[in-house]
């Protein structure tokens, strides 16, 4: 297959590679075309960081573990160790956590942070491609203004380490997500998670009902339907056409951008992170799915997943959700705060994400408010359950499960630790370590970020 | 003093014969919403819709007074939503069920309480929140003038108007520059030349005299003025009635009079020096300001002046060129600089999340652990939204426990500017409300998945 044995890196160097296999046709023994999987790069490098160990603090790990009065080590940007007590090599730096938690780094799988910045002008109005339904080809790194100043308050006041950057939902097919690490940047590919997977941001409803009812259709949600089937009756015959060059050879197929999304989406390799609102119409969603032939990785805004949780869980769906959120638009009319407890209860997967720059700032306390409304409609839901919200649960869905979103040793050091119970509204990051680096501690005025816009104007460096 | 309040007003209670109206809500922690710390082990006592007394008491009661225990509970006055657009709408982006502003012709002239629908699903989401009033304005269309708003209470009856046209809406700073027609400088000119016309069609003299110490009619007459915003424009316009209709204008006259509140929406340090100096050049007004994203900068200018400040609890990001100067510690360092202030929810989910006040304010109380922030009291916090915005409006008998103040009361099953918790019971005027919305109804009937022996819609 094409360049599955080949490294990313090649194909970033060149449009045209090598293909160093022979055998696999019986003419066209020299150069084959290749799509360049990676050609934006990440030049991510993590900062120093001192070993850390924090002490007679409660942990929850963000897969559901809790160990109260617990200890945590991490070193070279690692989790080395977390327990109830743990063996760190003497000199290391000890910080006493008692009364206070330590979370994994928050995860916000659905943001639009640098693509719609602060400040929200029209010059900066960089989140919907919206000239045509399917514009699978744009990718929201493109759009993203490292200098957004929402980044350093998500950093400072939610704990934010990893966000999924999403273009908007004008389009069924609204262009590739990218998924950033909090750490400022002079440049999007400084942001960029190493190896992160890309996704494909889709969505259904009125959003492109509206958009395009105004621009030539489709203009119902039947041409919604009908539009993003074509599409991937298309994207599946541009596929076969390069399975077939990669497989024997021949004049190499013209490349389309907008089909090489479509392409890896069907590959498994670009995970579809679906805008969808009401049940009725993720079910369709779903079929749609199927006859296609890709497979949905996460539901956005689901707020009616609480009326088909037992079809996402056996579809294997996560649904990333608002604790509170309702009513602003027709498909949110049935919002409920108890849906993502009820889509918990039932076994499928349940994200809290934010959609919103100041939402961002607090996904810990929209945790909390979903928990309590789960636990007064009866379900019983532990705080460490509750992380997973935050934690393992946005991670999977991402397709980051194996580096982030838990505290276990081996994975990377995105450490939050609260100055208190973190479902509280009392309660504030501390410290936040990235890959054990630390990048905000409230007690150093120093150690918070003040983008280039916010240099020499009123309230720079403030506590915001 | 609350001791001896409570006593003088039980001895009325006892002489009443109207006795059976009482409730008396015992033993949970009570926070009066006057800004001071929560009483643990407390009691209020409600008689025909008022409060008698509440706090630190322990009053004997005649048998068969019905009493509730709020053991383990808080019990506080209903919030007040600061600044809302609650009861305008059903679904904000649906055109037809969404009036909080038009493109019609009228602007000031319009009066929310004739839009207000206390059956709004919003209504009974935030009053299920432990909302009880709210301040309703209406959002400005066409005009820099939005409309009159109202305060309402959030009760399921029909009668949801407490005061109708409270206040006169406008929006200066941003979006008022963009109505009017794209240029800040062009909204004070509209709002002086409304404020005059009113000052013509109230047929008299205004009381406003400018820094020359010249009377408004004075100032009107001589096109010289000493204040830069005093616009010449206004002679050569007057007469032909472009900017304003007359009804329009009628309704700006208790404006001009004082009669009624001059609310301005604005953010700006420099808006909100401009605000201030409307002050100085028309006297009689009485303004208060929503919004101050940038107050802390001008705090000791705002607290001078007396202008009542209702802002947003946690706006941080420069998300307007406006707003640059945004921080979590605004509320705070106003409050601490003496200026008036409460929360309100402004341009924020305004139709349907008051009920999100709350956590904003218990945030306020957590940045107080922050070095370098400002927050507030937990007691404070409670007041910036109760007793606080109702107070800048001038509404004196709604927004804390004290003798006399209407019964407005919630009972919440454990701290009420914490996310965890939820109210337990609302009383609007001593009256108990239902906390059933169409979100319970909901979670109700999709409890189970299980497929039953008929369809989903057959449960009710």
């Amino acid at each position: 297959m094409r360049g599955r044995g080949l490294t990313a890196a090649v194909f970033g160097a060149l449009v045209v590679a090598g293909c160093a296999t022979t055998g696999t046709s019986d003419k066209d023994e020299g150069e084959r075309i290749g799509i360049p999987e990676n050609p934006f790069p990440s030049t991510y490098q993590r900062y120093g960081g001192a070993p850390v160990v924090i002490t007679g603090v409660t942990i929850l790990d963000g897969e559901g573990g809790r160990i109260d009065n617990g200890q945590i080590w991490f070193a070279d940007g690692k989790i080395q160790a977390v327990g109830q007590t743990v063996a760190a090599p003497a000199g290391t730096q000890t910080i006493d956590g008692t009364g206070k938690y330590v979370t994994p780094g928050v995860i916000d799988i659905h943001s639009h942070l640098g693509d719609y910045p602060s400040p929200g002008v029209a010059a900066h109005d960089d989140g919907n491609e919206a000239t045509a339904p399917a514009r699978p080809e744009v990718w929201a790194e493109h759009s993203v203004w490292p200098q957004d100043p929402g980044f350093s308050r998500a950093l400072a006041n939610g704990g934010i380490t990893t966000l999924q950057i999403l273009p908007g939902s004008a389009n069924l097919f609204g262009g590739r997500s990218v998924i950033l690490k909090n750490v400022p940047a002079r440049t999007v590919q400084g942001m960029k998670f190493p190896g992160a997977p890309y996704g494909l941001k889709m969505a259904c409803g009125e959003n492109p009902k509206r958009v395009y009812g105004e621009k030539g259709g489709p203009s119902t949600r039947m041409g919604n339907i009908a539009v993003t089937r074509q599409t991937w009756i298309n994207a599946k015959a541009y596929k076969r056409k390069w399975d077939e060059y990669e497989k024997n050879g021949g004049e190499a197929p013209e490349q389309d951008l907008a089909m090489d999304t479509l392409k890896g989406v069907l590959e498994g390799k670009i995970l579809v992170q679906n805008h969808c609102y009401r049940a009725d119409e993720m079910a369709q969603m779903i079929d749609l799915s199927k006859e296609a032939g890709y497979q949905i990785s996460a539901f956005h805004h689901a707020v009616e997943s609480y009326k088909i949780a037992d079809l996402l869980r056996a579809n294997g769906i996560c649904s990333a959700m608002w604790a509170d959120w309702y009513g602003f638009k027709m498909e949110a009319y049935d919002a409920i705060p108890e849906n993502i407890a009820f889509v918990d209860r039932a076994g499928a997967c349940a994200i809290v994400h934010s959609d919103d720059p100041n939402g961002i700032q607090r996904l810990n306390q929209e945790a909390a408010k979903a928990m309590a409304a789960g636990k007064r409609a009866g379900i019983p839901i532990t705080e460490e359950h509750a992380w997973t919200w935050l934690g393992i649960n946005p991670a999977k869905a991402i397709g980051m499960a194996d580096r982030i979103g838990s505290l276990k040793a081996g994975k990377n050091a995105d450490v939050v630790l609260w100055n208190g119970n973190p479902f509280s509204t009392y309660t504030r990051p501390e410290r936040v370590w990235i890959d054990g680096a630390l990048m905000y501690d409230a007690n150093n005025p120093r150690l918070r970020p003040v983008s280039d816009f916010e240099l020499g104007q009123t309230g720079e460096g403030d506590v915001k | 003093m609350i001791r001896a309040a409570a006593f003088t007003a039980l001895a009325l209670v006892l002489a009443a014969p109207a006795f059976a109206d009482t409730v008396v809500i015992s033993g949970g922690t009570v926070a009066l919403g006057d800004g001071s710390a929560p009483i643990p082990n407390g009691q209020v006592v409600i008689t025909d819709g008022r409060i008698v007394a509440a706090g630190d008491i322990r009053m004997k009661l005649p048998a068969g007074t019905r009493v509730i225990d709020a053991t383990g509970k808080w019990v506080t006055p209903g919030i007040v939503a600061g600044f809302s657009r609650l009861g305008l709408a059903d679904v904000d982006a649906v055109d037809q069920a969404n009036d909080t502003s038009s493109e019609g012709p009228f602007s000031a002239a319009l009066d929310v309480a004739t839009a207000i629908n206390p059956e709004a699903a919003p209504v009974a989401v935030n009053r299920a929140g432990g909302i009880t009033r709210a301040v309703v304005a209406p959002s400005a269309g066409k005009s820099i003038f939005a409309g009159q708003g109202a305060l309402i209470d959030t009760g399921a009856d029909s009668q949801p108007v407490t005061r109708a046209r409270l206040f006169q809406f406008v929006e200066l700073g941003e979006q008022g520059a963009a109505q009017a027609g794209g240029s800040r400088s062009a909204a004070h000119v509209l709002l002086r030349n409304a404020l005059r016309e009113a000052q013509q069609v109230a047929g008299g003299a205004s009381p406003a005299r400018d820094r020359a110490g010249r009377s408004g009619t004075d100032a009107q007459s001589d096109p010289v003025v000493s204040n830069p915003n005093e616009s010449r424009s206004y002679d050569a316009r007057r007469n032909q009635d472009v900017l304003l209709t007359r009804f329009d204008a009628l309704a700006l006259v208790p404006v001009v009079r004082g009669r009624q509140i001059l609310l301005v929406h604005a953010e700006r340090a420099a808006d909100l020096r401009q605000v201030i100096a409307l002050k100085r050049e028309f006297p009689a007004l009485r303004l208060v300001i929503v919004g101050a994203d940038e107050g802390w900068t001008v705090a000791r200018d705002l607290a001078a002046s007396g202008i009542p400040v209702i802002a947003s609890a946690l706006s941080d990001l420069p998300a307007q060129f406006e707003t640059i100067a945004a921080t979590q510690s605004n509320v705070g360092r106003m409050r601490a600089a003496g200026v008036k202030v409460a929360i309100g929810t402004i341009n924020d989910d305004d139709t349907r999340m008051a009920f999100r006040a709350r956590w904003y304010a218990g945030n306020l109380v957590g940045i107080g652990k922050l070095p370098g922030a400002t927050g507030l009291s937990w007691g404070e916090a409670l007041k910036a939204i109760t007793s606080g915005p109702a107070e800048a409006l001038g509404i004196t008998d709604v927004g804390t426990l004290a003798a006399g103040k209407r019964a407005d009361v919630v009972i919440w099953d454990g701290d009420p500017l914490d996310n965890q918790s939820a109210a337990q019971v609302v009383m609007i005027d001593g009256v108990e409300q239902p906390l059933v919305t169409r979100q319970t109804r909901l979670r109700d009937r999709y409890r189970s998945l299980e497929r039953g022996a008929l369809p989903e819609a057959y449960r009710r």
